[in-house]
């Protein structure tokens, strides 16, 4: 009987230390796939950030379902180019945003009036809403995520601050991808130090005690520590703009794919009104 | 004078941390700020380094005072973070950047130095440390070791005239623990200024030729290391001491106190 319970015990808390390895790991992945061989690794990241913005503007604007889904193949195509797996853009941004928005959007499918779909408590005009809402969130992450695993992290940072987006906004981005891994690590750490210290077997009742204690000292140590790591970064100088070793040049490749990106948009804003 | 503190004090969350402290720091001096746990070492250090603000006093470098206003200037700011480098007693909380390499170089490009130059002194500190083959690693994912050396380059780069280290040997292996005590010591060639917050008095003598004690953020006491040494009765009331009972050998079991390395 007590193996039964060992097992379960180890089940939850190794799941949960696995869950949050496979969490950092994904974390780093970005920094990983940005320095592989692809087309967009080889863009200036001014031209890459342009050019997701602008194809999400686009998206934004569309009136029509057939060209979202063509961005949509766009950036698939470009990340397949770009060396990034498909299953990589499966797993972080499509099922994710199908479940967020789609349940955002499920109540339109019924609320919103209009003629009944072959019979179903569902509308077309429902169908449509619900649609663009989902593909529109699909092709901005999937954009996003494209340019994210194409582009170091700091790149992205300095494009935006090039960009005359404001400072604060810039440094409110930069802290919490450093304040994500922060917290990843310090709930891995937290983790296996109970693990460490678990004897006897857990009640599902204990599991669900122990991870609600969890998140709320996780959150306290993760607020302290980043609390440090700001003063430390102010310790070396930091106030607020991105410097980086690596100076951003155009070069005539740059000059096309700001071009295409250009010709892209546009045409996706004509076509889509 | 480089420091000089004014009876400042300094409370969060309703702990009074550093308690109408005062005390001066020369140029060119090598302080240790000895204290048990929670004495307020920490945040003297962090006063020090115009990181946190005292509700009251002052503390002048330099005959400036670090205060808010001064530091969002850049002509006070840009030579203060230039002259003056601290390193956490947590590495973690210095390593923040994608690669070792980027780490170490994130101080002088906040403080715009030329590129070519900030590659060279990045690849020689790097050397020095024997960190050179971690460059492209990242920080995260280093020893403890390794990373406490990370963290001391990305300051050290900055060839800073005073150096504030908050614990500086702890979770170091003894080999590394002693290379660290040698730069210390050949730090600047004795022409710059060390802080050094800590309650180990092992390497007292090597790092320091001046100590403050503190004792629940007041200053308990100040003199040469060789005094402070000698006060047993002090040592055992700040809690950097204590007795306890062990055998040495087949000997008969006794108790007389004894200083830890690295109890914290």
């Amino acid at each position: 009987m007590s193996g039964v319970h060992s097992r379960r015990r180890a089940g939850f808390i190794e799941h949960t230390l696995e869950g949050l390895r496979s969490a950092m790991e994904r974390a780093l992945y970005a920094e990983t796939a940005a320095s592989r061989r692809g087309l967009l690794q080889q863009l200036d990241p001014r031209v890459k950030v342009a050019g997701v913005v602008s194809l999400i503007v686009s998206v934004a604007l569309a009136a029509k379902l057939w060209l979202i889904a063509a961005v949509i193949a766009l950036a698939v195509v470009l990340a397949a180019l770009s060396a990034i797996p498909l299953r990589s853009l499966a797993g972080r941004a499509w099922i994710g945003v199908l479940f967020f928005s789609g349940t955002i959007a499920a109540p339109a499918l019924f609320l919103t009036p209009g003629t009944y779909y072959r019979g179903l408590p569902i509308t077309v005009q429902g169908l449509r809403t619900a649609g663009y809402l989902v593909l529109r969130g699909e092709a901005a992450t999937t954009l996003m995520l494209v340019l994210v695993y194409t582009t170091p992290w700091m790149h992205v940072l300095k494009a935006l601050r090039i960009f005359r987006v404001p400072v604060v906004f810039v440094v409110i981005l930069g802290m919490t991808c450093r304040y994500i891994l922060l917290m990843l690590e310090t709930a891995h750490e937290m983790f296996e130090s109970r693990k460490s210290r678990t004897v006897n077997a857990m009640t599902p009742a204990e599991q669900r005690r122990l991870a609600v204690a969890s998140s709320g000292v996780l959150l306290g140590k993760t607020l302290h520590l980043s609390g440090e790591v700001y003063l430390a970064m102010q310790a070396r100088g930091f106030r607020g703009e991105v410097y980086l070793l690596d100076d951003f040049r155009m070069r005539r490749l740059d000059w096309l794919a700001l071009g295409a990106f250009a010709l892209l948009a546009s045409v996706s804003i004509w076509a889509g009104r | 004078m480089l420091f000089d503190v004014d009876r400042v004090t300094y409370r969060y969350e309703g702990v009074t941390a550093v308690d109408n402290l005062s005390l001066r720091i020369p140029e060119g001096s090598r302080v240790a700020l000895l204290g048990a746990n929670g004495s307020g070492k920490s945040t003297l250090l962090r006063l020090l380094d115009g990181l946190i603000f005292g509700q009251s006093g002052a503390i002048l470098f330099r005959g400036e005072e670090l205060c808010e206003e001064h530091l969002s200037d850049d002509a006070f700011a840009f030579p203060f973070r230039r002259n003056v480098g601290m390193v956490f007693q947590n590495p973690v909380v210095q390593l923040f950047n994608p690669t070792v390499f980027d780490e170490v170089a994130f101080g002088p490009l906040q403080l715009r130095w030329p590129k070519n130059e900030i590659r060279h002194r990045v690849s020689e500190i790097l050397d020095r440390l024997r960190i050179g083959h971690l460059k492209d690693r990242v920080p995260h994912r280093l020893s403890g070791g390794e990373k406490k050396r990370v963290a001391l380059a990305s300051v050290l780069v900055l060839d800073p005239a005073v150096l504030l280290l908050d614990e500086p040997a702890s979770s170091l292996d003894p080999r590394s623990h002693s290379e660290l005590i040698d730069l210390l010591v050949d730090w600047g060639g004795g022409a710059k200024s060390v802080i050094t917050a800590t309650h180990d008095l092992g390497d007292l003598v090597d790092i320091a030729d001046m100590c403050f004690v503190l004792d629940c953020g007041r200053l308990t006491a100040e003199g040469r290391p060789g005094d402070i040494l000698a006060d047993r009765e002090l040592l055992e009331r700040t809690n950097l001491i204590h007795a306890h009972r062990h055998r040495h050998g087949s000997a008969e079991l006794h108790s007389h106190p004894h200083v830890h390395r690295d109890a914290g």
